[in-house]
């Protein structure tokens, strides 16, 4: 079990390291409003889609595609009119990311350090299934040493107990 | 006067939980029978008290006492009476009572109904169980205090949070602490079990009932709060990825997979010191999520007003229980030996797979939500993680596990023969992959989402009824299913929840994958199609309600089929929490909800109305309903119970009868 204990120690060093900080956020609700829908619906579809993708700067946490803060309703238009303009869509996110920086990127890239964050599932899922494996061909050839024996002041309690039945 | 009793409450309980944490500690130690038996008769003072404490607040709130700073910023005269009793806990110092209320409970329970437990065991029980109560107890009365007067008094208070008016709102945390808090006893009885150097089956068989309950309590909490994001916030999702979301998420996964290895330990004795670590993490990524809500370390919709000075408190705490706990497993998990052998091919294994895709999949959920930070912090971006990225990472976890689930229910203990488990689920995969296919050529789009929604929920659903049907051996039909009712309630149980988790899956599909919506502005009279539906907007009238100010908008609609009806969006606006909201025009339906809602009044005049139908979306809560009956049919088996009335014959048979020899 010396894999499970590694993994305790890291855990007890690193995740209280891993939280101290702070952001800011605003309140908001709804999304797009009926004068901003494309009149192509194979174009508004792409926009709609792009829309969810992209954060409201000044929302917690939602996309530009459910709120209804001024920010994030002219964003949706300038995803529009990027769209209008026959921009592909990877075209349209690098406009907006060029202006607002990585922050609004709600499916994060896969550029520099941020590889780490898209590899950490397959990477962890990877190592659990070898661990795993590794359990399970020891626990197979481990020898069956049958039920554990009763300790002495258990074999006790269960004399007096057997003694009070009979 | 009332109100000083509370807090005096609260304070005399929080001496009592120091001594707890200490006494019964040493005594077990030492051996001394006196010091440990302390134990009982404090886990029950706490709760008394700390009942006292939270019955004193409730007062303050349900009289409007304005002289209390909590109920000014969280009451109003005009609130109905359900939200004055739910906006006790709907607040950040009235939600840590509530929370160190149910830390009490839970100690109190293991004092009353672990009588069979043994001694030294539970005495360490409730001491650990005493230490996590007090220092939610110090966090409450030195950063939160619920009790806090004000020297003015004004006339009325500034409401509660109108989104937080809610019934499914009102009832959404207690079930989420009962869930968060039930888990703490699992880490209770592991750090126990690691200072007492001893995991056997009983210990198994002890702590499954606790971790159950935990688990069925966060069920039916997510569940409430999803329903209720649906419902209320107006674009109709049903899970955002939201960081609190995914906060309650984290242990709900957690609980799930040690509900599963305590299993393996109780049957098997195996995966010991994996089931300890198991029920340290799930009781760990409980206070992550405490710490992610009420520090506000981590924006979201629904967090708590942040404050540093908390934040660090609660990391703090982390860090002890945690740090602790992980240290002393890292010094003790070898004590524990495994003891069953199994073949690779054995429910041993399928259960190991279920615990390595639901522990990963969390961590998955965690390294996610905590990425923005890890990343500001090392490598100096501001980046987002959102729904995109989870869906992506976290959906193959939940594909493989409605894959294996089958298969691994139907697996013979120890030792299996895949292809004999195998066989009489052929027909029925092969029957869900049809559906699956028959539903692709059926649908518009080419998506492959719900075909495979259907055919891994149908997989799993009959799979289930076939591990159900198994279960009743061999012979007549008639014979079988007689014996269907006299089956131990587990096998119900472990039935009615992973049907309900193929139910879940299914509806979710569905729901991502056919939902259509329709954008407009309509002009009063006017009317519309979507979908089957022909709706008409009838009028748009204020109404006035008891603490707000509502926009009404009446749409009737006719479906294809002839059935009619009329849906009422509405905008609110509460003048004394001054703040807006919507409600959702929604008429439920078996197959699809009806879903209008109402947004802005146009320049031009008329309204922009949004139409949406959301198919299946109450398959989604039905699931959750099913998964949280499995589990408290399993919590009902006969074995708990057994152990149950053992401890109340143990408590009047032998041990009076020892001093009588």
């Amino acid at each position: 079990m010396s894999g499970l204990r590694a993994i305790a120690w890291a855990l007890a060093v690193c995740v209280p390291l891993l939280l101290g900080a702070g952001l800011i956020g605003g309140v908001a609700l709804a999304g797009p409003q009926p004068d901003e829908v494309l009149d192509d619906p194979a174009l508004e579809a792409r926009a709609r889609a792009l829309s969810a993708d992209l954060r409201c700067l000044v929302c917690r946490n939602e996309s530009i595609d459910e709120s209804n803060a001024d920010l994030a309703r002219d964003m949706r238009l300038l995803v529009r009119e990027r769209l209008l303009e026959g921009d592909s869509d990877a075209q349209v996110l690098a406009f907006v990311v060029d202006r607002y920086g990585e922050f609004v990127l709600l499916r994060p890239t896969t550029e520099g350090a941020n590889m780490i964050l898209w590899i950490s599932a397959p990477a962890m899922l990877l190592l659990a299934l070898i661990s795993a494996g590794v359990y399970l061909r020891r626990r197979e050839a481990a020898p069956d040493i049958g039920p554990d024996e009763l300790s002495k002041e258990e074999r006790a309690r269960l004399d007096s107990l057997l003694r009070d039945e009979g | 006067m009332i109100i000083e009793i509370g807090h005096f409450a609260l304070i005399l309980a929080f001496a009592v939980a120091l001594a707890q944490s200490l006494v019964p500690l040493v005594g077990a130690h030492k051996g001394w029978s006196d010091w440990m038996a302390v134990a009982r008769p404090m886990a029950s003072a706490q709760f008394f008290l700390i009942a006292v404490s939270f019955m004193a607040l409730t007062w303050a709130f349900v009289t409007s006492d304005f002289s209390v700073r909590l109920v000014v910023s969280n009451s109003h005269t005009a609130k109905p009476l359900i939200y004055k009793i739910s906006g006790v806990w709907g607040n950040h110092e009235g939600s840590m009572l509530l929370w160190v209320l149910i830390l009490t409970l839970f100690g109190a329970c293991a004092a009353w109904f672990g009588a069979n437990l043994p001694a030294t065991l539970q005495a360490r029980v409730l001491a650990v169980q005493s230490s996590i109560t007090a220092a939610f107890m110090a966090f409450t009365i030195f950063t939160s205090n619920p009790f806090e007067r004000m020297a003015f008094p004004p006339f009325d208070g500034r409401d509660l949070n109108p989104l937080l008016q809610d019934p499914a709102l009102a009832l959404h945390p207690p079930f989420l602490y009962l869930g968060y808090v039930g888990l703490s006893m699992a880490f209770s009885f592991a750090v126990a079990a690691l200072i007492e150097g001893r995991v056997d089956a009983a210990w198994g068989r002890w702590v499954r009932p606790w971790t159950l309950a935990a688990w069925v309590f966060l069920t039916i909490g997510i569940a409430l709060g999803s329903w209720w994001a649906y419902y209320e916030l107006g674009w109709g999702g049903f899970w955002f990825w939201d960081p609190v979301e995914n906060a309650s998420l984290m242990p709900w996964l957690f609980a799930a997979a040690l509900l599963h290895s305590a299993i393996v330990v109780e049957k098997r004795e195996a995966l010991k010191s994996w089931t300890i670590l198991l029920a340290i993490l799930a009781f760990g990524f409980s206070l992550i999520g405490t710490f992610i809500v009420r520090s506000g370390l981590l924006t979201s919709v629904h967090a708590f007003a942040m404050d540093p000075e908390r934040g660090v408190f609660i990391l703090f705490i982390l860090a002890f229980f945690m740090g602790g706990a992980l240290t002393l497993f890292a010094a003790r998990a070898n004590v524990m030996e495994a003891k069953g052998v199994f073949s690779t091919v054995s429910r041993e294994s399928a259960l190991v797979i279920n615990n390595v895709l639901l522990a990963v999949s969390s961590f998955v959920v965690f390294v996610g939500t905590m990425w923005p930070l890890i990343a500001e912090m090392l490598f100096d971006r501001v980046l987002s993680v959102g729904p995109p990225f989870f869906n992506t990472a976290f959906t193959p976890f939940m594909v493989a596990l409605a894959m294996v689930l089958p298969i691994g229910a139907m697996l013979p203990w120890k030792r299996g023969n895949l292809g004999r488990a195998v066989r009489p689920l052929v027909g029925l995969a092969a029957f869900a992959v049809a559906m699956g296919a028959l539903v692709w050529a059926m649908q518009t789009g080419g998506s492959v989402l719900v075909p495979v929604g259907v055919a891994l929920g149908l997989w799993v659903v009959l799979g289930a009824g076939a591990d159900l049907w198994s279960r009743t051996g061999r012979g007549a039909v008639a014979g079988r299913l007689g014996r269907l009712g006299r089956l131990p309630r587990a096998d119900w149980g472990k039935a009615v929840a992973h049907s309900g988790m193929g139910v879940a899956v299914f509806a979710v599909a569905a729901l991502v994958g056919w939902e259509t919506e329709d954008i407009r502005v309509v002009h009063d009279g006017e009317s519309w199609r979507h979908g089957a539906y022909e709706l008409t907007l009838q009028d748009v009238q204020r109404v006035q309600g008891p603490n707000f100010t509502s926009t009404m908008a009446f749409v009737d609609f006719v479906r294809d089929d002839g059935v009619t009806g009329q849906v009422r969006p509405e905008k609110r606006i509460y003048p004394a929490a001054g703040m807006p909201t919507t409600q959702v025009g929604l008429r439920y339906g078996l197959t699809h909800d009806l879903y209008v809602v109402m947004g802005d009044p146009q320049d031009g005049g008329g309204w922009a109305i949004r139409t949406h139908i959301k198919p299946f979306a109450n398959w989604l809560w039905f699931g959750c309903a099913l998964m949280a009956l499995g589990g408290l049919l399993s919590l009902s088996d006969r074995r708990y119970r057994v152990a149950a009335g053992a401890a109340k014959a143990g408590g009047k048979g032998p041990r009076d009868a020892v001093p009588a020899e």
